[in-house]
């Protein structure tokens, strides 16, 4: 017979949702479509995402046809292989900022939760100030600092480790994660900090105090993995609106540069040519949305799964 | 009520100044400057940039210089400058707000740039949020009446697909089709009324989204609440007991909503305008930050700041006649 945790149950609800499993499905589908998808699309046809081919002064800016299902961009790449290639850079930046702002929003929430008091007033201040700054600010001046030559030593580890030794402009990507995730921890930190304090009474905090628990080992070991539910709800929220974030920046020019693409720096080159190329938006563009929808249904779905007491919404 | 109401009122301008304190440094702190974007400027040049605009004075002096700018300071004999409040108080004169000159666009002031392109910003954003709030309400109470039937599914499943096109997606999209392909409205630019629709349109789309989920989500809450029963159980029909006193609950969330949207709007505002080419303060300002343009930064930040926190408290005192439960010592 198999056990019935709570996380179980969560987890029969969510299935028994339809548009969430639909959500689901979809988000695995595209995973995996855009981790292989390249590969495939390179042994089968040899098209690159970035490479510009030297015939490409010839099939620049094609419509969809057999040999290129979405078509070429201007500088006669193939759109399919640059929109999958794309998809890696977007959906990266969905899991790895949503990962940074939990990280420093559920660390941050949850200390001044639970020392309460004076700290947790002077912490919540510095939230709302950093709340009022116009978060493009922050951004360009963690790009400026770190970017370039300043670029800290473990993030040009981290994308040499991924991306190959010497990748100058993967390493700018992964800065990009970082600044993004270190915007969107705000909201985060707030929704874990009232959770702690709503917990931090409880009868658990006072045995583990008895046992003599560190602070750092009752925050981190016990009232922590019991904000799990409402922390993972934002997370599914803060996903798609990291990834708007980037395609928002992209738009702008500041997000991911040139060779490499995402589906908001995709979406923006397409927007030029809107009136007569316009599958040079359209799947880019269309490509994010079905994400955002998948992402944006798994996100309601597990908000009915993790809290029993909503009703069906 | 009305002690609270001057205590926020109060607050706000310390908060703006220390907002306005920390974009400064933010923007000290980023590398780069308005002088010099390629090529680097032979070093008697930028001595000479640097002396006029005050760059080389220490950082402590500059930093007061720029607030006591910006608050209320005495004007030298010697100043010629016209920006800002000026009155005279006997004998000196008194030069309040003064955000300086834009050091991107010569000649003019800051304060003149804000004005001359704040009415395009603000028209748009309003009427995008007035649509967003119609729409949005409409669509949440209907599908709130007729939970899980057709309407419901298909304004949820409008609503999710609002908030999963990106804007600057959905704008070019609506041109192609509207514009381009039907003539029915002009593709950009400002002038007449057909001009705005599309803009508005744009920008109002993931708002309406958000308002008809809350909404929606906010009246089946309270539904079961005891103020309902007790509306039924007197004899109410229930069109009444839900239009008169369930809407409230939907309502609760989605003025609590308003705070942060129109700080989002103010972003959202950027791309309607670089896509329908609109002369707004969005555009103005995201280029301000990116060139490095100091004075037009503040201003346009100090601005947003005040009438953000004004806004919220506005938000925060129609909670009280909503929710009858909310009182404010």
């Amino acid at each position: 017979m198999k056990g019935a945790s709570l996380w179980r149950d969560a987890w029969r609800r969510l299935l028994k949702n339809r548009l969430a499993f639909f959500g689901l499905v979809m988000l695995a589908l595209m995973a995996v479509a855009v981790i292989l998808g390249p590969m495939i699309v390179y042994a089968a046809t040899g098209f690159t995402a970035d490479g510009i081919p030297e015939n490409g002064d010839l099939i620049k800016s094609f419509p969809p046809s057999l040999r290129h299902p979405m078509g070429t961009d201007e500088a006669g790449r193939d759109m399919l292989a640059r929109v999958l290639q794309g998809g890696r850079i977007s959906l990266m930046v969905g899991v790895i900022s949503t990962l940074v702002s939990l990280v420093v929003g559920v660390s941050y929430g949850a200390i001044a939760g639970y020392l309460g008091g004076k700290i947790d007033n002077v912490m919540m201040r510095i939230v709302d100030m950093i709340y009022a700054i116009p978060y493009i600010l922050i951004v360009i001046v963690l790009l400026s600092v770190f970017g370039g030559q300043n670029t800290p030593a473990w993030i040009t580890y981290l994308s040499s480790k991924i991306g190959g030794a010497g990748n100058q402009g993967l390493s700018q990507i992964f800065l990009l994660f970082f600044a993004l995730g270190l915007v969107s921890w705000l909201t985060m930190a707030r929704v874990v900090r009232g959770q702690v304090l709503s917990l931090k009474n409880q009868e658990f905090v006072m045995a583990a105090k008895a046992t003599g628990v560190s602070t750092f080992g009752i925050v981190f070991r016990h009232l922590v993995p019991n904000t799990l539910g409402p922390v993972i709800v934002y997370a599914t929220l803060t996903v798609p609106s990291v990834m708007l974030t980037e395609a928002f920046l992209s738009y702008l020019g500041l997000g991911v540069q040139a060779p490499f693409a995402s589906w908001g720096s995709l979406a923006a080159d397409g927007v030029k040519n809107i009136a007569i190329f316009p599958w040079q938006l359209l799947f880019p563009g269309l490509t994010m949305a079905l994400a955002l929808f998948s992402l944006n249904f798994l996100g309601d779905g597990l908000r009915d799964a993790l809290d029993p007491q909503t009703r069906k919404f | 009520m009305l002690s609270f109401i001057l205590r926020r009122l109060l607050i706000i301008i310390p908060m703006a100044l220390l907002v306005i304190t920390l974009t400064w440094a933010l923007i000290r702190l980023a590398p780069g400057t308005f002088y010099s974007s390629e090529k680097k400027l032979p070093p008697a040049i930028e001595e000479n940039i640097k002396r006029k605009y005050g760059l080389d004075q220490p950082i402590g002096w500059q930093y007061l210089y720029m607030l006591g700018n910006i608050t209320c300071r005495t004007k030298g004999a010697d100043e010629k400058t016209t920006n800002g409040l000026q009155f005279n108080v006997g004998a000196y004169t008194f030069k309040c707000l003064d955000f300086g000159d834009s050091l991107k666009y010569q000649g003019q002031s800051v304060n003149e740039i804000i004005r001359r392109h704040l009415p395009y910003s603000a028209t748009i954003g309003i009427l995008a949020y007035l649509l967003a709030l119609v729409i949005g309400l409409t669509a949440g109470i209907i599908a709130a009446l007729k939970q899980n039937s057709m309407w419901d599914y298909g304004s949820m499943a409008l609503a999710m697909l609002g908030l999963s096109v990106p804007n600057f997606v959905f704008g070019p999209i609506l041109v192609l089709f509207f514009a381009l392909g039907l003539y029915l409205f002009p593709p950009a630019r400002w002038g007449g009324v057909g001009a705005i629709v599309l803009p508005v349109i744009t920008l109002s789309a993931i708002y309406a989204a958000y308002i008809a989920r809350l909404t929606r989500a906010g009246m089946l809450e309270v539904m079961r609440s005891d103020y309902i029963r007790t509306a039924r159980a007197k004899g109410l029909d229930e069109k009444t007991v839900l239009l008169r006193h369930a809407i409230r609950g939907g309502l609760i969330p989605v003025i609590s909503f308003t705070g942060p949207a129109l700080a989002a709007l103010l972003a959202g505002t950027v791309v309607v305008e670089r896509v329908f080419a609109i002369p707004g303060l969005g555009n103005i300002f995201i280029q301000s930050v990116l060139n490095r343009d100091e004075p037009l930064t503040l201003g346009i930040v100090a601005f947003l700041s005040i009438l953000i926190m004004v806004f919220n408290l506005i938000v925060d005192i129609s909670y009280g006649f909503l929710d009858p439960r909310i009182r404010y010592e």
